[in-house]
């Protein structure tokens, strides 16, 4: 068990893979083959083209505020690529690659940050809930989501995501006391970027790990190099398959780094120097699998320059598309509330487009 | 005298208060390195160090729970919560215990604290950033919950919360932290909680607003103007409690009454307002009292919030139809 020998109180970071791409481990790499790691590896290099779009169309100003993704690929498309067809994701808000990785479409995920609550409308065969933008309010969803797998007696296992300042939140504490109280077959993922927008890892608990916070909700944890494809997918696989099995929820803290801004709001030079950015460019998640793949002559830095410029292309389509068709339609304001709009808001419409006719 | 915007006063005005008085604390999330998510502690945690200006754990409501028990033991806090809409993991302390503590022990313990946070929309953010919690917050006994709309007011009201023996809720609108600059007095002075402030006088609407809405609705008054209609234009800067006599006036004079916010519609305080009116000044009214505020929706994400939030031509729509009543 990964939990027993890297368990919060061990003070040892799960890694499979180290900063160039070599294999640490071999006993430990998880029984994939080497296409199925490229295909985790193109859906990490989708979620990094689709962000770095984002992000350049924000600053051309036709792009909303926008919370970066860039350098949390692994710890996201890892875990995701550990799910099976039924299982649920409870995402908070930077979770780019596990979206994609569980077939919600980019143009929902643009829709969203363009500012339309049509973005959350997910295609019913997608088991994901929506964006949580209040911190770590998700985790008590996800939870209940797992208690009802058990309640029915459904094999499901639900995974949920949550950020460093999260864990300071006390709807984190309380989600895991209910996971182990219950039993429920959830596996909570920190991804521990290291700053919850300014404030720092170390300012956020004086605890020194955000693993270890599963001691004392008597739950399994592992701490994981976060920008370890493999390592993330073997841990998530672990927990999932525990839980599976009705062993109950597991806490892994992914350690990872946000490369980026919290969001285009914000200006990490104000709070970060420039060389500990750099540190953490040496440790990529994208640079260190393409190593990889390289070495093992499955991949080529001719069909990595290729792909990158077709996944740009695909998401300014997108982007394209959602631009010339997501403005929210007036009534869509209105009628979601409940199945059937209530006689005052039907009448509060109603004065409102007979105001917006005798204007035009 | 300095020129200066919403957001840079707020920041002046802390700064003048912590200099004053020693007891007084100023916390919240990113509020003391990066010096607040908006800059309106930005410099302050330098000025007077990591014991007075400082950054807590993402928890909002430990942010306000400590902040209960650091009032109680003798300081005077000012707790920045980063958006209103994250307030809600804080209203079971704010509800619980902010507001109750005198009356619970029977004014044994009393709590002189600021709960400060941007407030209100318009400004295209994500969900949960553009929240109006005039009414949650003003109908909690035991709270005072003030909101200015312009800088001057803003240094005034500010300091009178800070030195107001009783815990005070100061919305601040974030539409409006960079909109314009005013002429701020380097100097003390507060404002009175609790006291309105009218604005423009006028004989045939009374129009009461707060808030970002204040400047649309003085842009609505020009359009009125032009058609001949004198509306008096009252800021009410206090949510809580309600300054009654300054309305109450202006509808005994105007007999017609609008009341303006961006709150939603139902159990909103254009319901409270419009009871007072009706209270106080009933047989001098010539037309209904009337609400103009949000629908009852939840906030529309950017690209819906132009249809929920009033610019001042709808404004003006909704207060012709009262005085043509």
């Amino acid at each position: 068990m990964l939990t027993e020998q890297y368990g919060p109180l061990q003070k040892k970071m799960f890694q499979i893979m180290d900063e160039t791409g070599a294999i640490l481990s071999p006993d430990l790499v998880p029984d994939r083959s080497e296409e199925e790691w490229l295909q985790s590896y193109k859906l990490m290099l989708k979620t990094r083209s689709a962000d770095n779009k984002a992000l350049q169309l924000q600053r051309q100003g036709r792009m909303l505020t926008y919370a970066p993704n860039t350098g949390q690929e692994a710890a996201q498309v890892g875990s995701a690529a550990a799910m099976e067809k039924g299982d649920w994701l409870v995402p908070a808000f930077r979770e780019l690659g596990a979206w994609l990785s569980r077939g919600v479409d980019l143009e929902r995920v643009y829709l969203y940050w363009y500012g339309n609550e049509l973005g959350s409308q997910f295609p019913e065969d997608v088991r994901m809930l929506p964006i949580s933008v209040p911190i770590a309010s998700q985790l008590q969803h996800a939870v209940g989501v797992a208690m009802a797998s058990n309640i029915k007696g459904e094999s499901d296992v639900t995974v949920a995501y949550v950020g460093d300042g999260g864990t300071s939140i006390g709807d984190f504490s309380e989600a895991l006391n209910f996971a182990g109280v219950f039993n429920a077959p959830v596996v909570f993922i920190i991804q521990n970027n290291q700053y919850a927008i300014s404030v720092s890892r170390q300012k956020q608990t004086k605890a020194e790990t955000l693993v270890q916070k599963a001691v004392a909700a008597g739950i399994p944890g592992i701490l994981v190099d976060g920008n370890d494809l493999m390592a993330m997918y073997a841990a998530t696989k672990e927990a999932i398959e525990r839980a599976r099995r009705g062993e109950g929820p597991t806490l892994i803290e992914a350690y990872t780094y946000r490369l980026g801004a919290h969001t285009t709001s914000d200006d990490p030079t104000k709070y970060r120097e420039d060389e500990e950015v750099e540190t953490w460019r040496d440790k990529d998640p994208v640079k260190r699998m393409k190593a990889y793949l390289i070495g093992k002559g499955v991949w080529s830095e001719e069909e990595d320059a290729k792909l990158i410029e077709e996944y740009d292309e695909e998401a300014l389509e997108v982007f394209r598309k959602v631009e010339a068709s997501g403005e929210t339609k007036l009534e869509d304001i209105f009628k979601y509330h409940f199945r059937e709009m209530p006689p005052h808001l039907q009448e509060q419409y109603e004065e409102y487009v007979q105001y917006l006719e005798e204007v035009e | 005298m300095a020129v200066m915007n919403l957001i840079s006063t707020i920041n002046h005005t802390l700064d003048v208060e912590l200099e004053r008085d020693d007891s007084v604390v100023v916390f919240g999330e990113d509020v003391g390195l990066e010096g607040g998510v908006f800059r309106a502690t930005v410099g302050l945690q330098k000025k007077y160090g990591e014991k007075r200006v400082f950054d807590t754990p993402l928890a909002e409501s430990a942010i306000v729970g400590t902040a209960v028990g650091m009032a109680i033991n003798g300081l005077r806090p000012v707790a920045e919560i980063q958006f209103s809409g994250f307030i809600y993991p804080a209203y079971n302390q704010i509800i619980s215990h902010v507001a109750r503590m005198r009356n619970r022990t029977r004014g044994r313990l009393h709590l002189p604290m600021v709960i400060r946070m941007p407030h209100g929309g318009g400004i295209k953010a994500l969900e949960h950033h553009s929240e109006s919690l005039d009414t949650l917050l003003g109908h909690i006994p035991g709270l005072k919950v003030v909101t200015p709309s312009t800088p001057y007011d803003a240094k005034g009201l500010l300091l009178s919360a800070i030195r107001d023996d009783d815990p005070v809720i100061f919305l601040e609108p974030s539409k409006i932290y960079r909109a314009f600059k005013q002429e701020v007095p380097e100097e003390d002075y507060t404002i009175p909680i609790g006291k309105a402030k009218v604005l423009k006088e006028g004989t045939d609407v009374t129009v009461v607003t707060w808030g970002a809405y204040v400047h649309e609705a003085l842009k609505a008054d020009k359009l009125l103007t032009e058609e001949g209609i004198q509306a008096e234009i009252i800021d009410l800067r206090t949510i809580s409690p309600i300054d009654r006599d300054t309305i109450i006036e202006s509808v005994q004079k105007t007999g017609r009454f609008v009341v303006i916010h961006e709150a939603a519609k139902s159990f909103g305080p254009g319901a409270e307002l419009i009871a007072l009116v009706n209270e106080g000044a009933f047989l001098h009214l010539e037309a209904p009292p009337t609400r103009l505020a949000g629908f009852d929706v939840t906030i529309p994400i950017p690209r819906g919030e132009h249809h929920y939030f009033m610019d001042a031509q709808r404004m003006a729509a909704g207060i012709k139809k009262v005085v043509h009543y």
